[in-house]
């Protein structure tokens, strides 16, 4: 192929889904502005959204991207039945989400607080990383796999899909199970 | 070269790179902190954020994925006249001149219609276009470097080079959008 058919067809695939993310990360953000009063109630929350919005666009993507390659190389079938392998990369997802979400939330509250900065006692972080890693893992697993397997069937290539769709996903599971986790925990702390 | 599928074999390879990134985003989330208070006080701005360093993030991504998969099938060579690497490339600046006035206009749109806008669209639109081209040239160098270190080191790409391209655009994401923000408003 030229250069000009492989740009032509890399914007071609490239922009429907990148569309849609825009339209999920104008969304995150409209949501991220009415989060002011959490934020005040929960110092180091800030600091915190992009770690956690960032995780799950790694550790999702990352497995994405894997099935895509193993759906192109011909590894895994788009079925989600009988394969335990698909099912051993999404448990390591999930399991390595969490790590880095609880990770994130311990080194944040150290740095705050050698900073000088205001932060929220660390059990308080830890709780909320944790609550907003395992929901939004669930639901961005399901994403994933679902968008991925339902992409290749009709012919689209998983590729162009996976970066977008987690990122969108990410950024709007993240934020609203972020809001979610945010207000049990102050509930839950009588906050 | 492609890891095995097991829990174990997935977080070796995963593991030590993701909590370096984290460690990258918590720097860039102590830059957001610090504008928090003008963040808040420019509702456009704030709502630009997210969706500016996630697009930039994607744009990175997609190419990652391309590339990397170009790779696993043995059609890239990494040479500056590869006709795949060349053509993804102007594929993602074309991208990002085709969306990033459009999140300038829905942000502006978006905190007018929901918490009311300070600043004019034009100047929102213009800080979301001259960052977005910043970042599409960004991400493309970035991507590309990162997939031929993935190569070099025979490390799967799947694992390393969209998370390094995705992280590395957010935390640029803020420091640029910052950096035009000072410029430009």
């Amino acid at each position: 192929m030229t250069v000009r058919e492989v740009a032509v067809e890399a914007y071609r695939e490239g922009l429907p889904a990148l569309a849609t993310s825009v339209l999920g990360g104008l969304l995150a953000g409209v949501v991220l502005g009415g989060m002011r009063s959490e934020f005040r109630l929960v110092p180091g929350l800030l600091v915190l959204v992009p770690a956690l919005l960032a995780t799950r666009g790694n550790v999702y993507g990352s497995l994405g991207a894997r099935i895509s390659t193993a759906l192109h190389q011909g590894l895994v079938e788009p079925r989600i039945r009988g394969d335990d392998r698909l099912w051993r990369a999404i448990v390591a997802a999930i399991a390595n989400g969490l790590v880095a979400s609880l990770f994130a939330a311990a080194v944040a509250f150290l740095v705050l607080s050698w900073l000088g900065r205001p932060a929220a006692p660390l059990s308080v972080l830890l709780s909320v990383a944790l609550l907003a890693g395992l929901l939004s893992g669930i639901a961005l697993s399901l994403t994933v796999v679902v968008v991925v397997f339902a992409g290749y069937r009709r012919g689209h290539n998983p590729d162009t899909l996976v970066g977008p769709i987690v990122t969108t996903a990410g950024d709007v599971f993240g934020i609203a199970f972020l809001l979610l986790a945010v207000r049990v925990v102050l509930l839950a702390g009588g906050g | 070269m492609a890891t095995d599928w097991t829990v174990r074999a997935i977080t070796r390879a995963m593991m030590p790179v993701l909590l370096v990134l984290t460690l990258v985003e918590i720097g860039s989330g102590l830059v957001l902190g610090t504008f928090e208070a003008d963040l808040l006080a420019s509702p456009s701005l704030l709502v630009l954020v997210p969706v500016t360093i996630g697009t930039a993030g994607n744009l990175g991504s997609v190419l990652a994925a391309r590339l990397s998969t170009a790779m696993h099938l043995g059609t890239l060579s990494f040479e500056p006249e590869d006709d795949v690497l060349q053509g993804n490339a102007v594929a993602t600046l074309a991208l990002a001149l085709t969306v990033f006035p459009v999140i300038g206009a829905g942000a502006w749109a978006l905190a007018t219609v929901t918490v009311g806008s300070r600043l004019a669209l034009s100047t929102v639109v213009v800080v979301a276009f001259v960052s977005g081209e910043v970042l599409a040239v960004l991400a493309v160098v970035v991507t590309a470097v990162a997939t031929y270190t993935a190569y070099r080191f025979e490390l799967d790409p799947d694992d390393v080079v969209i998370p390094v391209v995705t992280n590395a655009c957010d935390v640029l994401g803020v420091v640029v959008l910052f950096l035009v923000v000072q410029i430009l408003v």
